[in-house]
Order: structure tokens, then C-alpha cells, then sequence
């Protein structure tokens, strides 16, 4: 199966305030397919991967020149809704954040502000579908009225999840999704990235360099605000060309 | 596809609507504060200027029967009027009688006043600045009323004229109303001032912050840094933040019972409200100070203490004086509120009405926002200017004040 | 009863002493060594001190010789004590070891911190007796069951016992009006400038907007009963003249419009403080959901901030009620039995200063009626505020 291109940036500049963080980026995204963003603490992959869902324009004093194509239409462009925009593209953060509402209320918060249902047995399915799918379904069928808070780190991760992709989204934006999470817990997670890959595409930022092999398909290595080098993932792990990305990969910094 | 862009639409209308919502009644609430300042700002700057005659007045030794042992008793006999009525030279007798109803009752007291203080005038032949009427005051401020129909002002023509030619050759002119500000209060307006007022809230003031800060600084020193955490440190910890909320008139019932009913203190008096307000203001202090405190890193007093420092010396050396900003932010801003504070001072009486100003704190006294409330109440007409000019010079002090708080709390910021 | 004059001096020797003991403490601490204060306590000073502190418990007694003749006896033996305490601080002080002495000295200043924790806890019981002693005085003249669900009030009014008519209802009636109706105004007002500073506005607005917001807690409450009094009231006595509409001079709307718009930065300033403790991550998932600002605050940060926001609302409202000088200037004074905004009410706190403004006695059931409302009031604002203050401890727990 050839992949075809979801997510083009090109020449991708950002400034806070007078500071730039990120310099001409220039990278690809093929659909249905994992891209993981590598390298050392403060090099710009979070601010990085905000910009795809444009959850930094609320940030003040910020500037963004360059281009984010998805399916080809630029998300800066003027014509575009940021609302229906993040719809298209989910989030799911570092530290687990689950509404202080109940797991089914979690859920359901999508699909009701965008109106993605007729009646509530919809609605009961589309959080069911979505929460199986999270691989969640099993643990919580029977306490969807209870509070989401009340659940283990690693079930808050995978409940925000869940409540990611109960609103459909084509791409889904990982930032560190795993760093607050124990080893079985973070495993489960892993496991569950792999399976959405079916359906969607996925930019993971992780520090964790063994995740970034298990799970992505592309690698690609910031450092200092620049994109050094992007390409397969085992390329860049077996034999990466610049001599930064190698440093970084065999722990010489980072 | 057509219905969802809809839905869309809808929510982002709703989106901007919330949003001018939030900024509408922001602008709302900012407008009205604007209204409310710039309407006493106008009410009230007409009192800080007055409109006053430039005549030459003869003080002839027969008019004045002057007694040097009992000066106040003969002065009072004189007939001031008399003498101002007489520097007004006008050939005609009825025009006459209408320019002189164009001077202020309050021109005999000035007069009075400055004989007592110089009696050597007497004899004499002086120029002197003597109040005009309020009439006349208005008359200066809108000349356009000479276009009304004679009916609807309460001027004449030939008054309007004389009014005229004395302003065009500069024996009549507006000036500075220092008598605002060194009169006590008073039954007619264009005399009454608020230096009672201010001398009586100095003084309570000055009671107050004795009492109120090293006392709340003391407390909250205690509970933050000595006190063990047991039931009875919880207990005082929550009393004192209920303080907080209790409102002030029950402050002003308890000065009445303990102070005034058990104690025997004077009513009325500065120390009375001094101490009722200082039992108000403490909680505000000692907040302030535990917050204060309690941003002071512990790494700094565990340093002090690993240098063997007791703990007396800890607080005292490192804690205090590193929130010392904080503290007297907090201070501030207590005292703010006490100098604004009515409610609990009409409790124990010091509603009197006070024209000397007192000179001790046992003496009846006002002070500032309860002589706004005596004015703002009297029906006269005039008293309404007086307690928008005497409301500006409240805020006036506790925009000095705030402003004196923010200058503090800005510079001596710490960031830990 | 009166302890004429005694309670004067030692009113007056308690202050100078703690003058000069905060005198002290500041200039140790502007000194810039550091162990300037600490000589000035422990090293060689005290009698220096016990110095300023004689005169200064002196000093103001020469204003009680200068103002009041007979006074030079009591000035006399104040004087006496004086001397007498510095002497023997003096002479303890110098036949002490010098870690005793600073040992000493720790005590002394740890008494003193104590002694005014402790005083502010007396405060707190001198308002509770001096009110529940006078109420049941007063609840000897009156059964407290005819003041607590009376209809009728008024104390000047001669009844069948002899005595006026103390039915407090109607005046809580009228309390609560107008509260309701400053909480109209306040619970929106304050609610949408909090969410829109704290959400919307940029910093540059924000640092114009809050100190101005915060200025209008600021300002003194004569000043907003002013406001009320000669330019709220008589506007809607004239729209209401304009439509039809007969509208009361002291009108318990105008009186509620100017409170609420005084009590906007409680519940904004609260509001606000909960609004922005909602952790940010809360926030950015609604967001990354596709939701918009206003979909995000109502539906997240709103419910998650709810417990906070509902203690401003309580705090607002315990203000409004005990707030006296507004509605003293600008609603009515007699007692009327009605919900109906456009009439004249009175409260509570207007019937305990009509009872107590001109003279008093303190046996007449008139002003024990006035502790016995005061009582009320307390406990009513005392109750808001252990539940606001409650709900906010849990709140903040809960985020911290």
C-alpha cells in the first residue's frame, strides 16, 4: 500500500515575542502512519506540534510564518475555522486531563458540542466504540456514571484518548503521552497507538528513544528550534546522517 | 455537509456574542465608576473656587468698640454688615439696596475674623476680598443666563451690570475657597469646611494605626511562625479570619457597649472611634502579614537556623523584614478602610455636629466620611456641592494611599 | 458600671508601650546590619528603652495635664508606676547572665506575640457577649418569638404592654430585597468580567481593567450612598414618571442597583482568582476537542471553578447585608411588609442606627432592640462566611 501525503510544512518559523523557537521546518506527513518527534528538552517539538492543531494561537506575543498543509489546504489560511480545524485534528497531552465529570460525560463532551448525533442510543454508541477502541471498555462498562478524575493515570490517558477520537478526527497529535505514566501503564498506551494507526494519522513527541522505535513509522530529530533530519524510522536509528541525530541516538547528549 | 457548516456558523455567533457579553459589561461597570467620579468631580469643584468682591472697607475706631481683655464679646456686637453696606458706593439708593444683597452672609464672619486676629486695623482703611453670594458665583460661571427671560433667574439686569463692570475692572473675581478647608462645619454652606473633619480623622486614625498594626503584626507573627498547630492556635486562626467579614456596624455596637457603656469614655470622641476602628482594621493586618510571612521562602530560615540562630532571631533578622513589603502593603490598605469608615462611627456618636476643630483625641469630633453623610443629608441646597468637594478630598487621600500601597508592593516585589 | 477614667490611662500606657515596642522593632529592621536589633535588645540596651519607654508612657499624659486640670493626680501616680517598672526592668536586667538575659528578652517578646493572638480572639468574644448580653435583656421586655416572627415594627409606636412593636421581619424582608436585587446585578456583572479577564482580555487590558475594578471596593460606601441618593434614585423616580410607573424617592431598587454595582469586585475578584486556578490543561482539552472559548468556559472551566465561585457569591452576599451606610443614606426608614422593588423598604442595619443616632439609654428596650438586630445580623453573616470560607479550603485542596 503506498501512503499518500496527509501533512505538509514547509518553511515553518515561529517567534515568542522576539525569541524564535523553530527555523524553516520543513517535513511530511504520510496518512495512516506514525511520526515521531525526538530530541532534547526545550528544541521546539512541543511548540512544534501545536502549531498543527494551531493550539498556540491563544499564546500572546506569538508569530507563525510558513505553511501547514493538510490535505493539501494551508490551516492558516483565513478561510479556515480553527473549531471545525481541531475537530480534523485531536490532541492528547503529556499529563492525563480528564474533565472533572463523569467517564461517560468525558466522552460524550465531543460528539455533543460538535452535534455528531440524532438520539441518545447514538450517542451511547459512540462512546462505547470509542472507549473499546481505547481499549478502556472492559475496565469501565460498569462505572461510566463515576467520575473520570477518580481513575489510574494510565486509564485517565487512555479516557483522554478515547475522548479524542469519539469526535473522528483524521490526525492525532501525542505530546509525550506516556511520560507520566508506569511501564505496563505506558505499554498499554503503546499497544493502543499502534492500533489506531489503522485509522488515523498520529504525530507522537516522545523523549522515550525505544518508543519512538516500537511505534512510529517516520522519526524525525529537532534540535535548537531546527529539524535536522526526518526520514524512516530505522534509517534514522540505524544509520542517521547527521552527526547530531547520531550523537543524540547512541546518548552522547540530549 | 451544509448542515454541519451551519451548525458552525451558529456556534461561532455564539462564541462572539459571549465574548461581547464579557466586554460589554466590563465597559458598563467602567462607564458607570466614570460617571459616578465625574459627576461628584463637577458637583464638587465648584465649591474650591469661590466668587469674592475687592472693596475698600473703613474699620472706624466708632463702628468698633473694641475691648482688648474680652476681644471675641465686643467684636461680637459690631455690626460688620453695617461696614461692608457702607464701602458699596452706588448713587442710587435702590440699586443700592439689590448690589448689596450680592454679598454673602459670610463676609461678616471673615471680617470678624480678621479683626480679631489684627486688632490694630481698627482705624483704618483696608482693601479686602469679601464673599459674594452664591448667585453671584453662578452668575460667573454661566454669563449666558442674561439671555433668559428675567423671570427664570434670579438676578436683575441692574444687577447683571454692576456684576459686569465690577469682574471687567477686576474687583470681582473668582478665587481660591480656602475658607473649605479652614472652617469647621457650619448651618449655612458657603461656610461650612472640613478642617474638624480632617483634624478628627487624623486623630482617630492616628489611634487607630497605634493600636491596629503592631498588634495585628504581633498576632500574626505568632500564629505563622511560634504558635503549635493545636486546636486552640486553629481556633484563634479561625476567629480572627471571621473577623474579617463581620460588618462594621456591629464593630461600631461593640465600641458603644465596651467603650463607651463599661468604660466611661467619652462619646463621640477621636480615641473612642480610634479604638472601634482598630479592632476593625486588625484582621486586615494580620492577613496581610501571615500571607507576607508565609511567601518567605523556609530555606532562608532554615539557613538562619543551621547558623544557630534562635528562633526569636530567625523571624525578627530574616522573616519580617523580607516581608516587611507585603506587611505594609497590607497596612495601607486597612488604614484605607478605616479612613473611609462611617457606619461604625454613627454607633458611638460621632455624628455631632462639630464646627472647632478638636485638640484632643477626648474631644467630640467628626471625621471626613461622616461629615459627607451630615452633609449629604441636609436638604439645603448648597450642601450638595460640599459633600461632592469633601467626598473629592476623601478620595483624593485614599488614591494617595492605594497608589502608595501599589508603589510599595511593586518595588519591593520579591519573585522566590 | 462606668470605670471612668482608669480604663483612660491604661488604654493610653497599652498603646505608647506598643509604640515603642514597634518603634524598636523598626529600627532594627531598617538598620542595615543585621544584628543591629538584636544588640539594641540583648546586649547592653534595655535601660536605654525602659528609658523611652517611661517617656513615653509620660508624654501622653502631659496631654491629659494640659487639656484636663484635675487630671495632674492620676497624671501623678501613672508617672510613679512608670518609674517604678523601668527601675526594677533595669536592675533584673543587670544582675542577669547575658544568655539569660537574652533569653529573657525571647520570652518577653514571645509573650507579647501571644498576648495579641490572644487579644484578637477576646475581641471576638467582647462582640459576641456585649451582644447576646444586651439581646437578652432586650428579650426580657419582648418574648424573643414575637421579634423573630413578628410582622410588625415600630418602636415608637405605644402597644398594648407599653412598648412599640419589635416584629423583625418585615426588616429582614427589606434586607434580603435588597440584596437580591444587588445580587442581580453583582452575580452576572461580576461573573462575566472575571471570565472575560481571565479568559479573553490580553494582559495589557487585564493590568488596566483589575486595579480599576478593584477601585470600586475601594471607594467608601458614604460615597456610593451619595451616588445613590442624589443620582440613581431621583433617575428612576423620573423614568418611572416617564412611563407610568409610580416609583418610591427611596425605592428599594435604586438602593439594590448601587449595592450591587459596589459589591461587582467581590464577586469578581473571587470569581476570578477561582476561574484562573482551573489548571490550564483542562482548558487546552476542551479546546483541542474543537471546542470554542465560550463552549469551554461554560462546559469546563465553569463547573470545575463552581465551588469557588459560589463562595464569592456567599462572601458578595454576606457584604450586602451588613452594608449600613448605603442603605442609610438612600432607603426608607419605616418598616413595610412587601417584595415589591419599587417601594421603599428599610433593613436592618438602617433600624440599629435609628434606634441608636440621638440619645440613648441603655435600659430602654429601643437600643437593647438595636444588639438584639446586631446579634442577628452577625450570626448571619457569620454563617455565610464559615460557608464560603469552607467551600474555598476544599476547592483549593482539591487543585492544589
Amino acid at each position: 500500500m503506498t501512503s499518500q501525503s496527509k501533512i505538509q510544512i514547509k518553511d515553518l518559523n515561529l517567534f515568542y515575542a522576539d525569541k524564535q523557537a523553530l527555523f524553516d521546518i520543513n517535513v511530511e506527513v504520510m496518512e495512516k502512519q506514525v511520526l515521531a518527534l525526538i530530541g532534547p528538552s526545550g528544541c521546539g517539538k512541543s511548540s512544534f506540534l501545536r502549531c498543527i492543531n494551531r493550539m498556540n494561537d491563544s499564546v500572546e506575543g506569538i508569530r507563525i510564518h510558513g505553511k501547514v498543509l493538510i490535505d493539501k489546504k494551508d490551516i492558516y489560511d483565513k478561510s479556515i475555522d480553527v473549531v471545525s480545524l481541531r475537530t480534523r485534528v485531536g490532541m492528547v497531552f503529556q499529563k492525563p486531563n480528564p474533565f472533572p465529570k463523569s467517564i461517560y460525560d468525558n466522552v460524550a463532551y465531543g460528539p455533543r458540542i460538535h452535534h455528531l448525533f440524532e438520539t441518545k442510543a447514538e450517542l451511547d454508541y459512540v462512546v462505547e466504540k470509542s472507549l473499546r477502541r481505547a481499549g478502556l471498555w472492559e475496565e469501565v462498562k460498569d462505572r461510566l456514571e463515576h467520575p473520570g478524575t477518580g481513575l489510574s493515570g494510565g486509564q485517565q490517558q487512555r479516557l483522554c484518548i478515547a475522548r479524542a477520537i469519539a469526535v473522528n478526527p483524521e490526525i492525532i497529535l501525542m505530546d509525550e503521552p506516556c511520560s507520566a505514566l508506569d511501564p505496563i501503564a505506558t505499554a498499554k498506551v503503546e499497544e493502543l497507538i499502534d492500533e489506531l494507526r489503522e485509522k488515523y494519522t498520529i504525530i507522537i513527541v516522545t523523549h522515550n528513544l525505544q518508543q519512538a522505535a516500537r511505534v512510529s513509522q517516520q522519526t524525525a530529530f529537532f534540535h535548537l528550534g531546527r529539524l535536522v533530519e526526518a526520514g524512516e524510522t530505522g534509517e534514522i536509528f540505524t544509520n542517521p546522517q547527521d552527526g547530531r541525530t547520531q550523537g543524540y541516538i547512541t546518548g552522547r547528549f540530549g | 455537509m451544509t448542515k454541519q457548516l451551519q451548525l458552525l456558523r451558529k456556534r461561532n455567533r455564539s462564541e462572539t456574542r459571549f465574548r461581547l457579553y464579557g466586554l460589554w459589561t466590563i465597559v458598563v461597570v467602567l462607564t458607570l465608576l466614570g460617571l459616578m467620579l465625574v459627576s461628584i468631580g463637577i458637583r464638587g469643584s465648584s465649591v474650591f473656587q469661590k466668587a469674592f468682591f475687592h472693596v475698600e472697607i473703613e474699620f472706624a475706631q466708632k463702628d468698633i468698640p473694641y475691648d482688648p481683655l474680652h476681644p471675641q464679646e465686643s467684636l461680637r456686637k459690631v455690626n460688620f454688615r453695617e461696614l461692608i453696606y457702607n464701602s458699596i458706593q452706588h448713587p442710587d439708593t435702590l440699586q443700592r439696596n439689590h448690589i448689596q444683597q450680592l454679598i454673602s452672609p459670610g463676609a461678616e464672619i471673615m471680617l470678624y475674623n480678621r479683626v480679631l486676629k489684627k486688632p490694630d486695623m481698627i482705624g483704618g482703611k483696608y482693601f479686602v476680598w469679601i464673599q459674594a453670594s452664591d448667585d453671584v458665583d453662578y452668575f460667573l460661571k454661566h454669563p449666558e443666563i442674561k439671555n433668559k427671560p428675567a423671570l427664570e433667574r434670579r438676578l436683575s439686569d441692574a444687577q447683571m451690570d454692576y456684576l459686569s463692570e465690577q469682574a471687567a475692572i477686576g474687583t470681582l473675581k473668582r478665587k481660591f475657597n480656602w475658607q473649605f478647608f479652614t472652617n469647621g462645619d457650619s448651618r449655612s454652606p458657603e461656610l461650612a469646611g472640613i478642617k474638624a473633619a480632617l483634624v478628627g480623622s487624623f486623630f482617630t486614625i492616628l489611634v487607630t494605626l497605634m493600636l491596629a498594626f503592631p498588634l495585628g503584626i504581633a498576632a500574626a507573627v505568632y500564629i505563622e511562625e511560634f504558635a503549635p498547630r493545636n486546636r486552640f492556635v486553629r481556633f484563634i486562626e479561625l476567629n480572627i479570619n471571621n473577623l474579617a467579614s463581620v460588618p462594621s456596624i456591629v464593630f461600631g455596637l461593640l465600641g458603644l457597649m465596651v467603650f463607651i457603656n463599661v468604660m466611661g469614655m467619652p462619646r463621640s470622641s477621636s480615641i473612642v472611634g480610634g479604638l472601634t476602628l482598630a479592632m476593625m482594621i486588625m484582621p486586615t493586618i494580620f492577613i496581610a502579614t501571615r500571607s507576607a510571612l508565609h511567601t518567605v521562602p523556609k530555606t532562608i530560615s532554615r539557613a538562619a537556623e543551621a547558623l544557630g540562630a534562635s528562633r526569636v532571631q530567625v523571624v525578627f533578622h530574616h522573616k519580617v523584614p523580607l516581608a516587611l513589603p507585603g506587611i505594609l502593603t497590607g497596612t495601607i490598605l486597612g488604614v484605607a478602610r478605616a479612613l473611609g469608615e462611617s457606619a461604625a462611627l454613627l454607633m458611638i456618636g460621632m455624628v455631632a455636629f462639630v464646627v472647632d476643630a478638636p485638640t484632643s483625641p477626648r474631644d467630640p469630633a467628626t471625621v471626613l466620611p461622616v461629615q459627607i453623610f451630615n452633609w449629604a443629608r441636609n436638604p439645603e441646597q448648597g450642601f450638595e456641592d460640599h459633600t461632592a468637594a469633601a467626598i473629592m478630598v476623601l478620595l483624593l487621600f485614599l488614591m494617595v494611599m492605594n497608589v502608595g500601597a501599589i508603589y510599595i508592593r511593586k518595588k519591593f516585589e520579591h519573585r522566590w | 458600671m462606668a470605670i471612668n477614667g482608669i480604663g483612660f490611662e491604661l488604654v493610653f500606657f497599652a498603646t505608647s508601650l506598643m509604640v515603642v515596642i514597634s518603634v524598636v522593632i523598626a529600627l532594627g529592621l531598617i538598620t542595615p546590619s543585621n544584628h543591629t536589633f538584636l544588640k539594641s535588645f540583648s546586649a547592653r540596651n534595655l535601660t536605654s528603652i525602659s528609658i523611652v519607654v517611661l517617656l513615653s508612657s509620660i508624654l501622653p499624659q502631659f496631654y491629659f495635664l494640659y487639656n484636663e486640670k484635675e487630671s495632674f493626680v492620676r497624671w501623678g501616680w501613672v508617672f510613679l508606676i512608670s518609674v517604678g517598672l523601668s527601675v526594677i526592668l533595669w536592675i533584673i536586667y543587670n544582675r542577669t547572665h547575658f544568655r539569660t538575659r537574652r533569653r529573657v528578652v525571647e520570652n518577653i517578646v514571645r509573650g507579647f506575640l501571644l498576648f495579641a493572638a490572644v487579644l484578637a480572639v477576646f475581641i471576638t468574644f467582647a462582640i459576641a457577649f456585649s451582644l447576646i448580653y444586651e439581646a437578652v435583656k432586650f428579650f426580657q421586655f419582648v418574648p424573643i418569638m414575637d421579634f423573630l416572627v413578628g410582622t410588625r415594627w415600630s418602636p415608637s409606636a405605644v402597644g398594648d404592654n407599653g412598648l412599640g412593636h419589635f416584629g423583625a421581619v418585615p426588616l429582614f424582608a427589606g434586607t434580603f430585597l435588597i440584596t437580591g436585587i444587588a445580587m442581580l446585578i453583582a452575580i452576572p456583572a461580576g461573573l462575566m468580567s472575571a471570565i472575560y479577564l481571565s479568559c479573553y482580555a490580553n494582559n495589557r487590558t487585564r493590568d488596566v481593567v483589575k486595579p480599576l475594578l478593584e477601585l470600586l471596593a475601594g471607594i467608601p460606601t458614604v460615597v456610593y450612598g451619595f451616588f445613590a441618593l442624589v443620582a440613581i434614585s431621583p433617575l428612576l423616580q423620573t423614568l418611572g414618571q416617564s412611563v407610568g410607573l409610580p416609583i418610591a424617592a427611596e425605592s428599594a431598587l435604586g438602593v439594590g442597583i448601587v449595592m450591587g454595582f459596589m459589591i461587582i469586585p467581590y464577586v469578581a475578584s473571587l470569581s476570578d482568582d477561582m476561574v484562573s486556578s482551573v489548571p490550564k490543561v483542562l482548558k487546552e482539552g476542551s479546546l483541542a476537542l474543537g471546542a470554542t472559548y465560550s463552549e469551554t468556559i461554560k462546559q469546563v472551566i465553569v463547573p470545575a471553578a463552581f465551588p469557588g465561585i459560589m463562595a464569592s457569591f456567599l462572601l458578595a452576599m454576606s457584604r450586602a447585608v451588613g452594608e449600613t451606610m448605603i442603605v442609610v443614606m438612600a432607603a426608607g426608614y419605616s418598616a413595610r411588609m412587601t417584595f415589591n422593588p419599587l417601594e421603599a423598604v428599610t433593613t436592618v442595619t438602617v433600624q440599629i442606627v435609628s434606634l441608636l443616632t440621638g440619645d440613648q439609654e441603655f435600659s430602654s428596650p429601643k437600643t437593647l432592640a438595636a444588639f438584639a438586630l446586631g446579634l442577628m445580623l452577625l450570626l448571619i453573616t457569620l454563617t455565610l462566611n464559615m460557608i464560603a470560607m469552607r467551600i474555598v479550603r476544599h476547592y483549593r485542596e482539591k487543585y492544589d
